[in-house]
């Protein structure tokens, strides 16, 4: 059974008001090294079907894998069931409707294999060589994905959309682990990634830890990468629903009930925003959704156009995650999140190494990790530096610095930045095992606050 | 006992497995193991008493690892056919064949027994997944609005989740296990919203995820009637709280709090794997460092710690690993020592370390096993106090309850930790809740300073759903058991002005 005889199948057995089916054909190839050897690797295929039953204002959804023509009948029949005893939801709407042809709706489903990993294996193989006989050590992961959805629905739709996602994180030490320093890339298809540019990088970096410099716990003016603003950014864009904020239950609430749309959140004319059709970024173009959540995604959406959407614009609140129901509701517009999330400024030119040069004592990080909100209200995050902070004195990286754990939330964060750098494509470190196509700026913060050391290298 | 789901039993994984396996061993695997397996879960959450999300998922496939010219490869598929368990380990030994150049450390495992045709189930009474959606969904609603109907209770998000796990594994030696595990986890916070001022706090049960069924959340092990009646008095107390004064106070942690801080201070730092720096890329490495086995101070001399994958109702309980070694329980730290490591069986042989105690996982058919954590517990005093005794011999400190935020650094020495409730000891009694508390330390001087831990009777087993590892992330549950204990003086935050106001 292709997938779409599946959909096909499934929306002819259903008897429901309404139904949507997704199906998602997701392969995957993945190598994994520590301490300049192979630790572990892998092939994956997998396929599963979610069905979405909606009787009158309530919707089942019941997703199963490997799923053959016997086992459909039983799956939408469970769905259907499902739906009957959820009762109404607060997510309810007409299902989305057809708004143009159904581009590439008959395609096969895209597929990746190990072998898009060949060229990348062989260029580490020889980067191992060069690692040893420099002493030093690499660690790191190498994953490509290829994941394939097909949705179709009782108004009509019928879309298809096929997602290549890969990554690669690149960790390098000295051989005592002393110094660690990290580079990262996200990628569709591996045929960017040069392994030694990123060992060049790697090189740079553990050059500058060889002075080590030990500093207390304090406030420090700190050039934040792209890859921590992206790990700051994806916090606050996933903290970013309209209801609970209605609500009164989250940072963007307000005083007085109602959110802080509107509101200007930094004195930079910085704008957040996603784009399905962001050039290298690119992302589904159509909401898929196998799962209602806290009113920011809704099960009732699937297949609603994704375009362009500001988050912040020039430094404003410009919208908050809402979904069509919850829009309805409250008089606005619906906003579907979108799987990528780019940080820009209209005059932010500079790059890192130029940002640097116009610091005279400050921290320059590479990483953020183990970030948990700590207040809700303030959202304030904390977490840890990783491999690699390093101190810039005169213009100069003289050295690294020893770990932190600070504390601190990404939207006051947005309201005390001095300087905003040029955007480049960045993987965020701590959360792209779930978002990687993210671009982001550096930012100067005069006063980050670095809450004690931690003694980790 | 519970019997293993005929449907499950139904599926062809003895016809797969012997195609697999003969197709590895003709192919010149020198290790090869098949593993099927079915992984139901449910996720239901109610916000404000109506369902927001009802989720009902199957995952089914199996995998093929194999040790091949010294170097793994691991495949996984989905279609249930001879056809395809043969072409899966093809696949497996082409992975190996396109690794080995990057493979320096030849891959040998440590021995084990076989175990021949066996079959495991853990101890539950009523399978979450027999219960109808009806029931469930009746008996969260009624939760929600008994604390909904309380004043000062805006808002009630409750959830269960629930899985049901089946895993069949056979490999060349000759062990073939079926296995089946049940785990549930029931939750409900309640939140106060003050509109004029634009704050919120919220309250939720402490009550800990279980390896038990349905039972649970109907019967007497939790007492759930009393801990919901609470919610809003708890949720009122804290909203009025005084913020805390920062600085160096006692800490009576109780098990609900204390064992997050178990997880990610003494379980994580114990995975051999992280010591050895297979997790240095990602989830990191660890100060207890190999060299330090049988000498590393951990904590006090009260301080004892056992890895166990085989206590009653743990998350992670089971009969045989995923690579086949039956389970066991073991020493971690032993009178504030570091005397024992958590293994798989490639690193029991690469270090001569003997057996494996058992600790290979893989959260999904598709994913590879890795050393994942055992139920890493504290153990309690055989005559110590009760926690009334505890808290009666502080003059000035805190007694946490509940777990909320945490963080950790990726060699596990420091870390910041929030709670659902602080309350103020004054005098050896409890004085009132306090607000914006969290406690920040050093691993081992944290462990250093844990003065007394409680008898028998106090030792409660909490535990989480959601532990993450390794690239592709792989998520596992597990369970971690602790007396409340006391520590002398730790540093004490106030979050609101570490957040800058």
């Amino acid at each position: 059974m292709t997938p779409q005889d599946t959909v096909e199948r499934a929306l002819a057995l259903s008897k429901a008001d309404g139904c949507v089916v997704v199906t998602t054909e997701r392969s995957e190839a993945n190598l994994r090294w520590a301490g300049n050897t192979l630790t572990t690797n892998g092939t994956m295929r997998s396929r599963s079907v979610a069905v979405i039953s909606v009787i009158g204002e309530a919707a089942g959804v019941v997703q199963r894998s490997a799923v053959d023509a016997d086992g459909l009948e039983d799956l939408v029949r469970a769905s259907e069931q499902a739906a009957r005893d959820a009762g109404p939801s607060e997510d309810a709407a007409p299902l989305v409707e057809p708004s143009g042809p159904s581009a590439g709706w008959d395609e096969a489903p895209a597929e990746t294999s190990i072998g898009t990993l060949g060229e990348f294996a062989r260029g580490l193989g020889a980067a191992f060589d060069r690692a040893a006989a420099r002493d030093r050590l690499l660690f790191g992961f190498a994953e490509h994905v290829l994941e394939t959805r097909y949705l179709g629905s009782s108004t009509g739709l019928r879309l298809r959309h096929a997602q290549p996602t890969g990554r690669v994180d690149v960790n390098g030490k000295s051989p005592d682990y002393a110094r660690s320093a990290w580079v990262g890339r996200s990628t569709r298809d591996f045929t960017d990634i040069d392994v030694e540019v990123l060992e060049d990088e790697l090189a740079r970096r553990l050059e500058w830890a060889r002075r080590s410099v030990a500093l207390p716990a304090g406030r420090y003016e700190t050039l934040l990468p792209p890859t921590s603003v992206a790990d700051l950014m994806f916090y606050l864009y996933l903290s970013a629903g309209a209801r609970p904020a209605d609500e009164g239950r989250t940072v963007f609430s307000t005083q007085g009930g109602g959110t802080r749309i509107g509101e200007r959140l930094s004195p930079l004319p910085i704008t957040l925003r996603s784009d399905p059709a962001e050039p290298g970024l690119e992302a589904g173009p159509f909401l898929t959704a196998t799962d209602s959540d806290e009113g920011q995604t809704s099960v009732f959406d699937n297949g609603l156009p994704l375009g362009p959407t500001d988050w912040i614009r020039s430094g404003e609140l410009a919208d908050l995650v809402r979904t069509r129901a919850w829009a309805e509701r409250t008089g606005k517009a619906p906003a579907p999140m979108v799987d990528n999330l780019v940080l820009e400024s209209a005059d932010g030119t500079a790059t890192t190494d130029e940002m640097v040069a116009r610091t005279e004592r400050g921290l320059l990080l590479t990483c953020l990790w183990y970030i948990r909100a700590v207040d809700p209200q303030t959202l304030l995050l904390t977490g840890l530096t990783r491999d690699g902070v390093y101190l810039i004195e005169n213009g100069q990286v003289t050295g690294a610095v020893n770990n932190f754990r600070w504390n601190e939330s990404p939207v006051d964060l947005l309201g005390r930045i001095t300087e905003v750098g040029r955007t480049e494509r960045c993987l965020p470190r701590e959360w792209s095992d779930w978002f990687t196509r993210t671009a982001m700026p550096t930012l100067r913060v005069p006063d980050f606050n670095m809450s004690t050391v931690s003694q980790a290298s | 006992m519970a019997e293993i789901d005929p449907a499950f039993l139904a599926l062809p994984m003895r016809r797969l497995a012997d195609a697999a396996l003969g197709r590895a061993r003709e192919l010149g695997a020198q290790h090869a193991d098949f593993r099927l397996e079915r992984i139901r879960s449910q996720g239901l959450i109610l916000r404000d008493g109506r369902v927001d999300s009802a989720r009902d998922g199957e995952d089914l496939g199996f995998a093929v690892r194999v040790v091949h010219d010294g170097t793994w490869g691991f495949a996984a598929g989905v279609d249930l056919t001879p056809e395809s368990a043969v072409r899966v380990a093809e696949q497996a030994v082409e992975v190996a064949r396109v690794s080995r150049p990057v493979n320096s450390e030849p891959v040998e495992l440590a021995d084990e027994p076989v175990h021949g045709d066996v079959t495991w189930v853990s101890a539950y009474e009523l399978n979450p997944f027999d219960v109808p959606d009806a029931e469930r969904i009746g008996l969260l609603t009624e939760w929600s609005e008994r604390v909904l109907a309380a004043d000062g209770v805006d808002h009630v998000d409750a959830s269960v989740l629930q899985v049901l796990e089946n895993k069949f594994y056979a490999d060349l030696a000759g062990t073939v296990t079926t296995q089946q595990r049940v785990r549930v986890h029931p939750e409900l916070e309640a939140t106060a919203v003050d509109r004029s001022r634009g704050t919120f706090e919220t309250m939720r049960t402490v009550a800990p995820p279980a390896g038990r069924g349905w039972e649970y959340l109907t019967g007497d092990t939790w007492d759930w009637a009393g801990e919901l009646a609470r919610i809003p008095e708890w949720l009122a107390e804290k909203v009025k709280a005084p913020s805390v004064d920062p600085g160096r106070y006692d800490l009576v942690v109780d098990p609900s709090n204390l064992w997050l801080t178990i997880h990610e201070s003494i379980g994580h730092a114990t995975e051999l794997d992280r010591a050895l720096g297979y997790e240095a890329a990602y989830a990191g490495t660890s100060f207890a460092t190999f060299d330090k086995l049988g000498t590393l101070k951990y904590g006090s001399p009260v301080m004892n710690v056992t890895g166990d994958r085989t206590v009653e109702h743990g998350l992670a309980t089971i009969g045989y690993d995923d690579d086949g070694v039956r389970t066991q329980q073991w020493d971690i730290v032993k009178d504030g020592t570091l005397v024992g490591y958590q293994l798989d069986r490639r690193m029991a042989r690469l270090k001569g370390l003997g057996r494996s105690n058992g600790c290979a996982y893989a959260d999904s058919p598709g994913h590879i096993p890795v050393q994942r954590m055992a139920n890493v517990s504290i153990q309690p005093a055989p005559d110590g106090p009760s926690l009334e005794g505890l808290i009666g011999g502080v003059e000035r400190g805190i007694y946490v309850v509940g777990d909320k935020s945490w963080s950790i650094d990726m060699q596990r020495y420091n870390f910041q930790f929030t709670g659902q409730r602080f309350y103020r000891i004054e005098n050896g009694k409890l004085a009132g809740q306090l607000r914006d508390v969290a406690y920040q330390a050093t691993t081992t001087d944290f462990w250093g300073s844990m003065e007394a831990v409680g008898g028998p009777d106090t030792f409660v087993l909490h535990g989480a759903f959601n532990c993450g590892k390794a690239q592709p992330g792989q998520v596992a549950a597990v369970s971690h058991g602790a007396p409340p204990a006391l520590f002398r003086g730790v540093n004490i935050l106030n979050t609101v002005r570490e957040a800058g106001r």
